[in-house]
């Protein structure tokens, strides 16, 4: 593939020399930043394609960089990491904060190996993906529309959220703490009893013939979709 | 729950559904329905600084000293109206009325239930009701008319042919599409009289319900050519409209109000509570039941309460406690029978809740259920018993509800002082009123 249009994030700044030379003639456009508030004024209108995150220097300034870019609605990807051998350690419990990494000192024509590679997948998952899809349903994530069998479904923002969520997850069983916590957010008061009101809600807006795509499963919460184990 | 980005969702819809015409609904002081429609340009303004308005022609909005209000919608209630969806998309939301530097407005009803639910909040309970709604159907809704209803049917009765029975249908398939889940409607009762009972909801989410069921079952009725009310007592010599309300409290995501071990099933706090609802019951009725109207159905000769006491499953009772299936002890909830739909829900609920949560909070003793038919006990049974009686006219229920400290701090200065002042009006007006009733009997002497 060849380098992305849009530039790509790189932290911090001023970047180090040996990283801008390598992108500079490798043909990669970029820019650096000094923070998350940088990350966030900078970015361009089309979005940053990337990032590219220094850490062997300031880890962690580096690691709130990563968590800021993807807590995003959409998150950024891909992340490279860079980081000292001495810190591979540091990369437990933060899978989620990268999508790569490479050893500093880096070898130029391996991180330009890894960017490439990385860039090439991210442009696969991209095909489509604002949308969530399941039968005759579709979510729209970026307009915030909801559709099943090409009706719209008028639906207020927590039902919303909630089909969002359970569509994103088909067969997949979750009791009513796991949605409270996970749609309404921890520090949300009511009890479980709010995720049932508000199922009750989205069935009855889903339609009779839709209405089964969110199941009850008897004392434990509920399923969106088919169950996994059942062909 | 991020209000920025319920804001988004909301301003992102209203532009991609083409929506023209943003409504925006509060509630006055006696329970009337207000809208004030924005274009969608205006929306993220409003958003951001609230819509001012003059309050002082708004009932029990005027104050002394500024009559400007800001209303601010709240994210969470929008809706699309699903009977604008074609021609001219439009939506509504609720709004909360502030004053110009933010404070919550102490004449708006929502604010006045939202603090309520928020005490209750605090103490760790959430606040859910389950109302059941009654009304009737008339071929007309011109005062000067005796009411004519439109059908004959009775309670149950399957009235298939009836366009009544289509009327609740489609009612009911508007109320789902706006997130109002219905749990049964039937035919009641009276001629022409119709029930829907809505599922639980925390308190403030179902008084916005309740004022937008009596929208919808208006409109509906409107569309046919025919008229629906909410009055209590619309026709001599039948039963009237009441709305039986279902109450419980949780503390997280168990029932604060059930214990198995207990004969009744009822846990301390639910014994307390409902002592609480007794102890005031007589204090909270002008709220319950704030027209002159409201007494006529609390009258002797019909199922509605009249006395103060509280029953499993006994009818004539104020408080029931209807029996769940041994497995649903969740489902325990206290049931209070008083209050109808001519009143305004967010006081109304924040009363009751005020009640209840007095009780627990003394400990009242809860005295025993009573067991016979209330209904055909002499008042000196009555009275041995315990059995005190709600106030039998909207004046005695000023008078309980001028002296009550209970009441004045669950509506706050403002709604309290005016509420007693228009009630009093009313009453005296109706007192000066000569009526067919006494034409019929004095007239000839």
């Amino acid at each position: 593939m060849t380098p992305p249009m849009e530039p790509v994030l790189v932290y911090p700044a001023p970047a180090p020399p040996e990283l801008a030379q390598c992108l500079d003639l490798s043909g990669w456009v970029w820019k650096a930043v000094a923070d998350e508030a940088e990350a966030r004024s900078d970015e361009p209108d089309g979005g940053w394609a990337g990032a590219i995150v220094v850490a062997d220097e300031d880890a962690t300034g580096a690691f709130a960089v990563c968590r800021a870019l993807r807590k995003r609605d959409v998150p950024l990807e891909p992340i490279l990491l860079l980081i000292g051998g001495g810190q591979l350690d540091d990369l437990e419990h933060r899978d989620e904060l990268f999508d790569d990494f490479c050893l500093t000192p880096f070898h130029p024509r391996e991180l330009e190996a890894r960017l490439r590679h990385r860039f090439w997948q991210a442009g696969q998952q991209e095909v489509r993906p604002d949308l969530v899809e399941y039968g005759e349903l579709i979510l729209n994530l970026e307009t915030y529309q909801a559709a099943v069998d090409n009706r719209p479904l008028d639906l207020t923002y927590m039902e919303y959220e909630l089909l969002k969520f359970l569509a994103s997850h088909p067969g997949k069983v979750f009791t009513r703490e796991t949605l409270l916590n996970r749609v309404w957010g921890y520090d949300y008061y009511g009890g479980a009893r709010t995720v049932d009101v508000h199922v009750r809600r989205l069935r009855a807006k889903l339609g009779e013939e839709h209405a089964g795509l969110i199941q009850t499963v008897r004392s434990v919460g509920y399923r969106f979709g088919q169950s996994r184990w059942t062909p | 729950m991020d209000t920025e980005r319920q804001q988004q969702y909301v301003l992102r819809t209203v532009e991609e559904r083409g929506v023209r015409l943003v409504r925006l609904w509060f509630t006055d002081v006696l329970g009337q329905h207000k809208s004030v429609a924005i274009s969608p340009a205006e929306l993220e303004g409003v958003f951001a600084e609230g819509l001012q308005f003059d309050g002082s022609s708004i009932d029990g909005f005027s104050r002394v000293h500024e009559s400007d209000v800001l209303a601010r919608p709240d994210p969470n209630t929008f809706e699309l109206l699903p009977w604008a969806r074609t021609d001219e998309p439009s939506a509504l939301m609720f709004c909360d009325i502030e004053n110009l530097d933010g404070t919550p407005f102490e004449g708006d009803p929502r604010q006045v239930l939202r603090r309520n639910v928020d005490l209750a909040r605090e103490k760790g309970y959430s606040f859910f009701c389950a109302p059941e709604v009654e009304f009737f159907y008339f071929a007309s809704g011109d005062p000067a008319q005796a009411p004519a209803p439109l059908d004959q049917a009775s309670y149950f009765d399957l009235t298939t042919a009836d366009v009544s029975s289509d009327l609740r249908k489609s009612t009911i398939h508007m109320l789902e599409a706006l997130s109002i889940p219905v749990e049964y409607s039937f035919h009641e009762d009276s001629p022409s009289q119709h029930e829907i009972d809505l599922r639980y909801t925390e308190a403030l989410d179902m008084a916005d319900n309740i004022m937008t069921l009596r929208l919808v079952v208006k409109k509906i009725a409107m569309e046919r050519g025919v008229f629906a009310t909410f009055m209590p007592k619309p026709l001599n010599g039948q039963q009237g409209s009441g709305m039986h309300t279902h109450f419980s409290l949780f503390e997280h995501d168990v029932n604060a109000f059930a214990d198995a071990g207990d004969e009744h099933g009822l846990s301390k706090t639910a014994k307390a509570f409902i002592a609480g609802l007794l102890h005031h019951a007589r204090e909270i009725t002008a709220v319950t039941n704030q027209l002159v109207n409201s007494y006529k159905r609390l009258a002797e000769g019909y199922e509605a309460p009249q006395y103060i006491s509280w029953a499993r499953n006994n009818r004539s009772a104020l408080v029931r406690v209807p029996i769940h299936k041994r497995d649903k002890a969740d489902s325990t909830r206290v049931e209070y029978r008083a209050i109808d739909p001519a009143c305004n829900p967010y006081l109304g609920f924040s009363v009751i809740l005020a009640a209840g949560l007095k009780g627990i909070e003394e400990g009242y003793d809860l005295a025993p259920a009573a067991t016979g038919n209330l209904f055909e006990m002499d008042a000196d049974a009555r009275r041995a018993a315990g059995i005190g009686d709600l106030p039998s006219s909207l004046d005695e229920s000023l008078d309980e509800m001028e002296s009550s400290e209970l009441v004045r701090h669950a509506l706050g200065e403002h709604i309290f002082e005016w509420f007693l002042r228009n009630k009093r009006r009313e009453w005296g007006e109706y007192q000066t009123q000569v009526t067919q009733w006494e034409l019929d009997r004095y007239l000839r002497g």
